[in-house]
């Protein structure tokens, strides 16, 4: 059955499992480019490619049509070591309680210019 | 980033902790980032209109590849080629983010193929003359834009991310699709009439984009509440009449719609009824070209087997070499 809103939103229900791929997927990789000298580079998103050569020329065609780099990194997404969201808290809380880290915390000088 | 969902999901105080979280974030409109929990509807929602929206790019390409070949100049072949590799494009930003929900791509390009996906109604209509391709450029564009554009800012941080960079690029197509119509208009009688003809083929199908009135969308409400969608169907199409009833002037033509007017009272554009008959025949795979799109889907799909074999054998290679040679060493 074909049809639907690009919106998504025709009353139709998620596809239901399909067959067993049969062929090994390509591997996905992830994307990140440097839009212009003296910028790091930032991701732009992902895409799969069989090989490191094929994912650079790929992220060329998808990632940069309109000049949008002067610079690619692709890196394989299993690469990527990632900090766990369920431990948040544990892990991002040293910061907490320690507003002396920042200039606005010293108020007492406020008023003597260049400082 | 495409990285499955790591939390645990099915213990009862990883849902009650994660439901919460997830409600104070769409509380606070802020944003779900793949690796958080998220309700299994949720998931399954966004995963079902993310992957329709990167089939429909996907289809949307063959009316218009078609006509390539048959653009009037080579500016016009240019110009149609990028707009259906920047069709590609968004297609694969959107299995990208549909991706990160968990379901493979080459899950979601074989539900297509096995004919169990959906993609937009619009590209099973036919594609007859050269101001078809304008008036795709201006109305289905058009729409589309008026649809994504409020989905920049959905509640989950991928799908939000891939309509930001194609609502950049949308915003060529529809120049351009106007300009071929601005150009037609100003041409010949026949050019005239030919570019009418297009508009009064393609106004009605490109207002029923925006998906079935409010009244007769089950989605829509849940959809709301989870800030995927910011404004329901019937909004976003009275805004979409009341922008080309403006812009069709600058064309001299006119819209084939007798009953589009601003309500004074409402504040509100409003149009003649439309065919929803039509639109569920064509949903229900009886549109006039539905059969075409899928045969040449699944044509391409098989014909470029040998590639995808292929590149996965020369990927191979090199790795077993790389891995002999370190042996080697």
């Amino acid at each position: 059955m074909t049809g639907g809103s690009t919106t998504g939103d025709d009353g139709s229900t998620a596809p239901a499992a399909g067959p067993a791929e049969k062929r090994q997927p390509w591997p996905l990789w992830e994307v990140f480019v440097r839009s212009s000298r003296g910028l790091s580079h930032v991701h732009a998103g992902s895409l799969h490619a069989p090989d490191a050569d094929m994912a650079l020329r790929n992220a060329r065609d998808l990632y940069t049509r309109r000049n949008e780099g002067v610079s690619l990194w692709v890196v394989p997404s299993s690469a990527i070591i990632t900090s766990d969201p369920s431990a948040k808290e544990q892990f991002f809380e040293s910061p907490q309680g320690k507003d002396y880290r920042h200039a606005t915390y010293y108020s007492k000088s406020e008023g003597v210019k260049h400082l | 980033m495409a990285a499955p969902a790591a939390t645990q999901y099915g213990s009862p105080d990883v849902d009650a902790a994660g439901q919460q979280l997830f409600d104070e974030l769409i509380i606070q409109d802020s944003r779900i980032e793949p690796r958080d929990w998220m309700p299994e509807a949720y998931r399954k929602s966004l995963t079902r209109q993310i992957s329709q929206h990167a089939h429909s790019e996907i289809i949307g390409m063959q009316p218009e590849a078609n006509w390539i070949t048959r653009a009037p100049s080579l500016k016009r072949k240019a110009i149609l080629m990028a707009k259906v590799q920047d069709e590609a494009g968004h297609g694969l930003y959107l299995y990208s983010a549909a991706e990160t929900l968990g379901t493979p791509r080459d899950k979601m390009t074989e539900d297509l193929i096995a004919g169990k996906a959906r993609y937009s109604s619009i590209f099973n209509y036919p594609v007859l003359t050269w101001a078809d391709i304008g008036a795709i450029g201006w109305l289905v564009d058009g729409a589309a834009i008026c649809n994504q554009v409020p989905l920049c800012r959905a509640s989950y941080g991928p799908y939000g991310r891939a309509m930001v960079r194609i609502c950049k690029e949308e915003s060529f197509h529809q120049r351009q699709g106007f300009e071929i119509l601005l150009e037609l208009a100003n041409g010949t009688q026949a050019q005239r009439d030919m570019a009418q003809d297009a508009i009064n083929r393609w106004y009605a199908p490109s207002l029923m984009m925006f998906g079935p009135p409010d009244d007769d969308s089950p989605n829509s409400n849940q959809s709301m509440a989870w800030n995927i969608k910011r404004f329901s169907n019937d909004e976003l199409r009275s805004r979409f009449v009341g922008m080309i009833a403006e812009q069709v002037k600058a064309l001299g033509l006119s819209l084939p719609d007798p009953d589009v007017r601003f309500n004074e009272d409402t504040g509100k554009w409003e149009y003649g009824p439309l065919d929803w008959e039509e639109f569920k025949e064509v949903l229900a795979g009886r549109g006039p070209c539905n059969a075409q799109r899928m045969e040449r889907r699944r044509e391409a799909h098989e014909d470029g087997a040998w590639v995808r074999e292929a590149a996965a054998a020369y990927a191979d290679k090199q790795a077993r070499g790389a891995a002999s040679a370190t042996e080697a060493a």
